[in-house]
């Protein structure tokens, strides 16, 4: 018999993706796709129920129809996805409470995969020029996406210790970018004019959207335990992407990088939020062995050519506007 | 370079390259990287002409004129270059940073170097020198020196502190010059990359000591960098370098001021800060760098990075023999303007 995969955050593009990519898998029998709105378009092969984790009808979701594998990726990382702080951190935090508490209750719940994220390790001048899983951050990151991405990676272990029989599997993306995706990363570099902090070019590394998909796919097929980094092979700089998307730039001093960003778009476009800055002052390296070596997944994209797709798909609407 | 599947490689390419000719910044919102050095070595580099016979900025080294200036220009302008997971970019290395320390490393200070033998050619190795001369000039002349006279053209990439990563500018010149955090991880990944790795462990306590210390080796950290060469196994060579101290004679440290600004050191030498900007070129002294002979790693047992009087014992070799080295250079050398 197939397996029964519950996915969270579905009404969102990658959960949706992903509810679909998993329902084609031959493996998986039944997907559940679980979000607080219902998603736009109908997902293939999925069967939406409009719950929202916070609260406890969850576990009686995953009691009913035997769910054997968990994949979250419920985390948000802007307010404005979630409309405002408050309720973006119950989500993210009280959200992944509840869900655990309802894996922990449903006896046939194998394995769990987190969707994390390397903004996790913080971002600052006392770095390692790559973190590798074990590593302490050096700047613990003390705000928004990147706090509650700590606070819901230590409910996991929490969880990993209760229940030793599931094994679990969180994954810490670099920043996701594509022809498709959306996120605060894309919308600093589709911004009019690029802010850059003056005296510093930190070094930024990508995993494609379909990586990203596929690295979770390859979580759940081989359900290995632990803590992986996810990213493409190889770093660009600042300065160098920014000047690959064709557009203008400005370098603006750290103490008025936020001011000026926030003036140069839509509200909430790009992120500006110290722990953003901070990464676009020092920027991270992941290193990717374990990814390798004991997940055994293997990008097809590395952080170049991941970054040269979306831009692809800058120049493509650009010319569309212009036609 | 490796073509990734969906990457496109043609179309994508000629539309980036499109796409970035028309909409370029005006120059005075140019580029950055080329911006920034230019800011920060003009005095030097300057001064140099003015006092070098055959002004020659064009860098004279290997790879130097494999494509014009205006191929290099637009290509930096288009972002189409590729550093490594360490920042180091080495096309700007070489033809932007090295040709600007260049004119400083054959005319002003006239640097002889001797030992490049001791230097591997393609295995990593650990350098490790003495510190001195109130800014790391000496740091700079070590790696013109393995670029432009080591046969193999090694690039080193140094350990630096934190204040180095923490300064605007500083921060982005010494990533893009390969150069990291001094952390063991960073060490390591980069010896058993195969790289050639510079220490400078006597660090400010080297760097900021008044002139009359001057060729007096300072403590050495607490040997992290031994620790670092006995994992990875790789040789340490023991460097001298002789003529830094005398090129900003500290003969005073403002330590408020140096307080009130977060530095480890405020330097009061002859000339700075009376002279104000004149008061920051170095003076001309005669320089002298010896590589010596590498002390092997891998004949001690697994596990020997673990245990600190193996540990203690090899930094106090390795300092001796730097200490050492720079007596026999300091009797070579005629005077020290010579």
């Amino acid at each position: 018999m197939g397996r029964t995969v519950l996915v969270t955050g579905v009404s969102r593009y990658l959960g949706g993706r992903m509810a679909a990519l998993l329902a084609a898998d031959p493996e998986v029998a039944t997907v559940i796709g679980v979000d607080v709105v219902a998603p736009e378009r109908e997902i293939p092969g999925t069967s939406f129920v409009r719950a929202d984790i916070r609260n406890p009808v969850i576990a009686k979701v995953m009691g009913e129809s035997g769910v054997d594998t968990v994949v979250h990726m419920g985390v948000i990382a802007t307010p404005k996805q979630a409309g405002g702080r408050s309720t973006m951190k119950e989500i993210n935090v009280i959200g992944t409470m509840q869900l655990l508490a309802a894996c922990q209750r449903t006896p046939s719940v194998r394995s769990l995969v987190v969707k994390s994220t390397a903004s996790v390790y913080g971002s600052g001048p006392k770095d390692p020029a790559k973190f590798t899983e074990d590593m302490e951050p050096k700047h613990a990151p003390s705000h928004g996406w990147a706090k509650d991405s700590v606070e819901v990676e230590t409910y996991v272990r929490g969880f990993a210790r209760r229940r030793p029989d599931v094994s679990v599997t969180t994954l810490r993306f670099a920043n996701v970018i594509g022809p498709r995706v959306q996120t605060a990363i894309t919308g600093y570099f589709s911004l009019p004019v690029i802010p850059t902090v003056l005296g510093f070019d930190p070094r930024l590394q990508f995993v494609h959207e379909d990586d990203l998909l596929e690295s979770i796919r390859t979580a759940v097929r081989t359900a290995r335990r632990g803590t992986f980094n996810v990213a493409g092979d190889g770093v660009l700089l600042l300065s160098q992407a920014v000047r690959r998307t064709g557009r203008r730039w400005i370098i603006v001093p750290r103490l008025m990088f936020s001011t000026v960003g926030r003036s140069l778009g839509p509200a909430g476009l790009a992120d500006f939020s110290p722990e953003a800055v901070r990464y676009l002052t020092y920027g991270r390296g992941l290193d990717t062995t374990a990814m390798r070596t004991v997940l055994g997944f293997e990008p097809a994209w590395t952080s170049d050519a991941a970054f040269m797709s979306f831009v692809g798909r800058s120049e493509a609407r650009v010319s569309v506007d212009v036609a | 370079m490796e073509v990734p599947p969906g990457r496109t490689a043609g179309p994508s390419k000629a539309a980036r390259l499109v796409g970035n000719t028309g909409p370029q910044p005006t120059p005075t919102r140019s580029a950055p990287g080329a911006r920034l050095p230019a800011a920060r070595a003009p005095r030097k580099a300057k001064r140099v002409l003015v006092a070098a016979p055959t002004p020659s900025p064009m860098p004279q080294g290997p790879g130097a004129d494999t494509d014009s200036w205006l191929d290099f220009a637009r290509r930096r302008l288009a972002g189409d270059y590729s550093v490594d997971d360490f920042g180091f970019d080495p096309e700007f290395t070489d033809r932007v940073l090295l040709a600007m320390l260049r004119p400083l490393y054959t005319s002003w200070f006239r640097v002889e170097t001797t030992g490049l033998e001791n230097v591997p050619a393609e295995s990593g190795a650990l350098v490790v020198a003495n510190h001195s001369g109130t800014i790391a000039l000496d740091a700079a002349m070590t790696q013109v020196a393995l670029h432009d006279e080591h046969p193999a053209h090694r690039h080193l990439r140094m350990l630096g502190a934190n204040l180095v990563f923490q300064t605007p500018v500083v921060a982005d010149i010494a990533r893009k010059a390969g150069h990291t955090l001094a952390c063991h991880p960073d060490a390591e990944r980069l010896l058993s990359a195969g790289e050639l790795v510079g220490v400078w462990p006597e660090g400010f306590k080297g760097v900021g000591k008044p002139f009359s210390q001057r060729y007096k080796l300072q403590r050495f950290g607490r040997g992290g960098f031994v620790a670092a060469a006995l994992r990875t196994r790789t040789p340490i060579i023991p460097t001298a370098i002789v003529g830094a101290e005398e090129t900003y004679p500290m003969i005073g440290n403002a330590s408020l001021l140096a307080r009130i600004l977060g530095l480890p050191y405020f330097p009061i030498t002859p000339t700075w800060p009376w002279l104000g900007p004149l008061g920051l070129v170095p003076l001309p002294s005669k320089w002298l760098i010896h590589f010596g002979e590498p002390i092997p790693t891998d004949s001690y047992p697994e596990g020997a990075a673990d245990d600190p009087m193996v540990v203690f014992n090899l930094t106090d070799q390795v300092r001796e023999q730097i200490q050492q080295s720079i007596y026999r250079l300091l009797v070579k050398r005629p005077s020290a303007f010579g």
